[in-house]
Formats: C-alpha cells, structure tokens, sequence
C-alpha cells in the first residue's frame, strides 16, 4: 500500500544553491528540502553577490519548495533584510498553498518580504513597469 | 498486523542532516496515513520544529512514529525525547518568541498549533519529551489567540 | 505466566487460550454455518472457514494478553478490518444494529458447547470460571464489532460533510488575474478550512493577483470568523495574492467596532462591487458608460 507516496525531492545534497544573474536581478531556485547548512551557505552566498553586482532586486522562487519551516522562514526574513540594507529588494515567488497555510499557522506571516505569484510578476514588481491588464496569458511569454 | 503505513520507528535526531531524514520519513507515514497535502505540510513542519528543538536545546535525541487508528480515523504521534538540561519554566517556552538558542523562538509555540494534539514533559536535569498527534480529516484546532 | 493468570480468575484465561488455539478448526467450521459468516461469505465455505480461524487466532491472542475485556486490545487488531467488513455487509442487507448485535451472539453457544465437553472431568468452579471468560471475551468481540461499525458510519459522515463544504464553496472568476469566493452561512474551522484551501487553489490556477472574500452572506462575524479571514489574507499574501474582504453590512461593521475586532491592514469595501471597482483601479482598468446613443464618450 505504499507505492503512491509521493517522497519529497531530496534537496541538493551539499553545500551550494546557484545564483543567477538577470539583468540587474538575481535568480535564485530552491527545490525540495534543505539543509540548515545550505540555507545559511545561500544567505552568505546572496550578500556576497549582492554587494559584487550591485543588482537592485533579488528573486527567491519557493515552488519547488514543500517544507518552509521557522528555521527556513528567519533564513528568508534575513536574506531579505541584508539585501535592504544593501539597496536590494526581494521577491519571494510560487509559494504552494499548503506551505502558506502552514507559515500562517505558525505564526510566521514574513510582513517583510514582497511575494508574487510567478517569476515573471516578480520581475515586473521590481523593473516596476505597471501591470498589464490586458486579459489572457500575462505571465506567459517574455514581456 | 502491521498497518499500512508500517509500524512505530524510531529515528535518530544528532545533526541537521538528521532533519532531513526527519521531515522526509514524516512526510512519507503521513501520505501513506491518507493525510491531505495541507495536513501533510503542518505535520512535517511541526516535526521539523520539534526535531530542531530536541538538536538545538536537549543536545540531540529520538524522534518514535506511531502510526494510530482511532474508531476507524487514522492517526500520526510523534515523541521526541532528548536527554538535555530540560525546561524550567513550560509555560513561558510556549510562548511565542521565548528562544534560548536560534530560530525565531516558534519553536513549541508554534508546532503546537500545527497538531491537534501537544504534550510535554520536561524539568531541569531530566530531559525533555515532546508528544504530539494528528489525526486524518479533522478540522484544525480553535485558536483564540490570532 | 500462572502468577499473571490467577492475578484474573484463578488461571481459567489461559485454558481458555489454549482450548481457543487446539480447536482452532473445529470452532471455525461451526461458525462457518452461522448466519454471520453464512451472509458474508456467501461463494466460498472455506473463505467462511478461513475468516473464522482469524477471529479464534485474534481471540487467543487476547486471551494470552490477559485483555479479555479490553476491546482495544492489540490481538483485535489484525481483525479489526475484516469484522468491520463483514458488519458492514450485513448493514447494507438491511439489517439493524440490533440484528447484527444478535447474529454476533448467536457465535457463542457452538464454542461454549465445545468448552465444555473440553472440561468434561473439570471442578465445577473451574468450569463456571472458565465459561465465564469465554462469555466475556466473546462479548468483547461483539463490541469490537459495534464499535467498527459506528465508527465507519461517522467516516461516513465525516466524509460526506467535507465533500458538502466543497460544494458548498465556489471560488469564481471575476476577471482577468480577479477571483472571488462568496461566503455563504456559518464559519466554523472547518469551512475556512476549505475556504482557504480552495481559494488559494485557484488564486495558483488562475494566478490571480487579486481575491475578493465576499461576506454578505455570513450571519455573524465574530473573533474567531475574523480570525479565519486574517489567516486567509495572510496566507494568500505570503502566495503573493492581495485579498480584498468584502460585503461587511452596516449591522457586522457596527458589531465588529463594538467586539475590538479590527481586520488589521486588510482592504475593506462594503460591496462586492466597490471591492471589484477598487481591483480594476489597482490594475488600471477603467469601466466607461456608453452614452445616451450608445456611443462611448471621450
């Protein structure tokens, strides 16, 4: 009775989450569960880069993500804050439903952190071109 | 007479990358219980904050999985247990943001409204247990506080 | 174990675990052709037969456990299933509580005989004792099956009160990146449960920007419903989604100020229409009335 358990993605095994660089926006996936060491290594990792390229935003896509807990959730708040003070402003994308409900649930609502729905209005909330409202396929397709 | 979700186990809590197994064995007695994706996420989380608990204040321990039925609901508990320097004051280590290490001081606080079931046992010099239970398709607790 | 034993009733439970063990066979096959099994197993004898010797295995098992009148006894639970089955099937042939109550009875007295041409030669204090556990195992079994039975008809219910809540909570599209979710009757935790997750569902589905919790049709907003829509609100923020509540009538917002309630920094309107007037203007959408000929002005 146990072939449809879905087993989490095991996270990278060690060590280093990869940062990208678009434009002046930093790209950073996180998928499956995550060491604490990673995290901290990822936080160090977006100061350093921040502080080299200069970017003005920073995008954090959760989708992959299915565990956020208060561990993750400061690690988030922090990278957050360290990229304000570097004149920096975050994004945090693609939270699933059950991983929001839970933070809530927690106690832990991140009041500090920009949220969008897909990486593209992410992009758009920090290149700060207005919302298009034309109907149909917004989030699809390149700009 | 093993349930379908296998019978109790016990795992190891000594260094972060025990979370993972942790989070990951938690994750999967949960789907196999017939726990939705919600409840799967709290229970796995709660785990997660109970697990860094018993590695961050008692110094390492055990997590035990039991997998329950209930007149026919099934069930998840899981106990950890550490041999630490345990808590004086429970009361206060419920509230949220009281933390004697990292995280931002969610820890029992915060696991406790996670499940539908939350007890401690802790006094100094003699450890600390943690026991908390879901059950299948029950609504969440009544919360008063927001 | 004899000191555990006379700890019961002198050390009659084990004899009765032991008679349950040797006649094994025999007991199965008679109950094979009581109505219970009869019904159940209505193709095959031997399934009867096999599905009896489980239940004398499971009895023994909690007889050697010195639980007879424990109906959470761990020996019950490799049985647990099956009874619940076949109390089931006997449910659904239209029988009552009270029947089934009756055919699980009618399992004693074929093993009672047994037991006591078994004991044939034995005191009759022994024997009395001995009878005694049986018929207090076997009435054990029968609440073990009782209790199987109710709890599936609250699975049942319990079943049936989510998938109504589901029904019950139709998020709609209202326009491009726009849903709205009217909330109709009480909000207990269980309904917001389904609320919320439904609505942040489709605010991924649609990746819809904005959500609009329409309140009209709840009949009280107290602490705990204001609660549920902060909670939502939060959690949809944290998806990257703005929810808007609205549909708070006059006599809620005057309850609400009275209570100290206070929905934080959640926009607010008082209609679902305000509430959608207000998203349109966020995205810079304007809504033109044609003309008197029809013709669009500017």
């Amino acid at each position: 009775m146990n072939e449809a358990v879905p087993w989490p993605l095991p996270g990278p095994a060690t060590g280093h989450v990869p940062v990208l660089r678009l434009g002046d926006v930093l790209l950073v996936t996180l998928q499956g569960d995550l060491y604490d060491s990673t995290a901290e290594q990822l936080q160090r990792d977006l100061a350093e880069a921040i502080a080299r390229s200069g970017a003005a935003g920073v995008v954090i896509d959760v989708s992959g993500v299915d565990v956020v807990d208060s561990f993750l959730g400061r690690i988030l708040a922090e990278i957050a804050g360290q990229a304000r003070l570097l004149a920096a402003r975050t994004v945090l994308v693609g939270m699933r439903p059950a991983v929001a409900i839970t933070l809530v649930e927690l106690g832990l609502t991140l009041p500090g952190l920009r949220t969008a729905l897909s990486t593209e209005a992410a992009m758009e909330l920090l290149t700060g071109r207005a919302w298009p409202a034309r109907s149909g396929g917004r989030h699809r397709g390149s700009p | 007479m093993d349930t379908a979700a296998g019978a109790q186990a016990r795992l190891p809590i000594r260094s972060d990358m025990d979370l993972m197994w942790v989070r990951q064995h938690v994750r999967q007695m949960a789907a196999a219980l017939g726990f939705g994706l919600v409840d799967q996420t709290k229970l796995v989380t709660a785990a997660s904050e109970l697990a860094r608990n018993t590695l961050v204040y008692g110094g390492g321990g055990t997590m035990e999985t039991t997998p329950l039925a209930e007149g026919g609901t099934p069930g998840l508990r899981l106990t950890f247990r550490d041999e630490g320097p345990g808590i004086a004051d429970l009361e206060q280590a419920l509230q949220d943001g009281f933390t004697s290490g990292e995280g931002l001081g969610m820890g029992l606080g915060g696991a406790r409204r996670l499940v539908h079931e939350f007890a401690i046992e802790s006094s100094p010099g003699a450890g600390t247990t943690v026991r908390v239970t879901s059950w299948v398709g029950r609504p969440p607790l009544r919360r008063e506080e927001v | 174990m004899p000191e555990q034993a006379q700890k019961t009733s002198g050390s009659p439970t084990p004899e009765v675990r032991d008679f349950l063990r040797r006649r094994r066979e025999q007991i199965a096959q008679r109950w094979a052709d009581e109505p219970l099994f009869r019904s159940v197993f209505t193709v095959s004898r031997d399934e009867a037969v096999e599905a009896g010797k489980s239940v004398v295995d499971a009895l023994a098992q909690v007889a050697d456990a010195e639980r007879v009148e424990d109906p959470d006894a761990a020996g019950f639970a490799a049985v647990r299933e099956q009874l619940a089955r076949m109390g089931a099937a006997r449910s659904r042939a239209g029988l009552s509580t009270g029947q089934v109550s009756t055919e699980l009875a009618a399992l004693r007295p074929p093993v009672e005989n047994l037991l006591l041409s078994d004991l044939q030669g034995a005191s009759a204090d022994h024997t009395r004792a001995s009878v005694t556990v049986l018929n207090v195992l076997m009435g054990t079994l029968r609440v073990v099956v009782m209790q199987t039975a109710l709890s599936e008809g609250q699975s049942l219910i319990d079943r049936q009160r989510l998938q109504l809540l589901e029904v019950a909570t139709p998020v709609i599209k209202l326009w491009d990146g726009i849903v709205a979710v009217p909330l109709i009757g009480t909000l207990d935790s269980a309904r917001s449960q389904v609320v919320m997750e439904t609505l942040l569902e489709t605010i991924v589905e649609q990746q819809a920007r904005h959500a609009i919790l329409d309140i009209t049709g709840v009949p009280a907003v107290d602490s705990l419903v204001a609660q549920h829509l902060m909670k939502t609100v939060a959690a949809a923020r944290l998806m990257g989604a703005e929810c808007i509540v609205s549909g708070i009538r006059p006599a809620i917002a005057q309850t609400m100020v009275h209570l100290g309630l206070d929905l934080g920094n959640v926009v607010t309107r008082a209609s679902l229409a305000d509430a959608l007037g207000y998203v349109l203007h966020q995205l810079g959408v304007g809504i033109v009335t044609p003309g008197p000929n029809g013709a669009v002005p500017r």
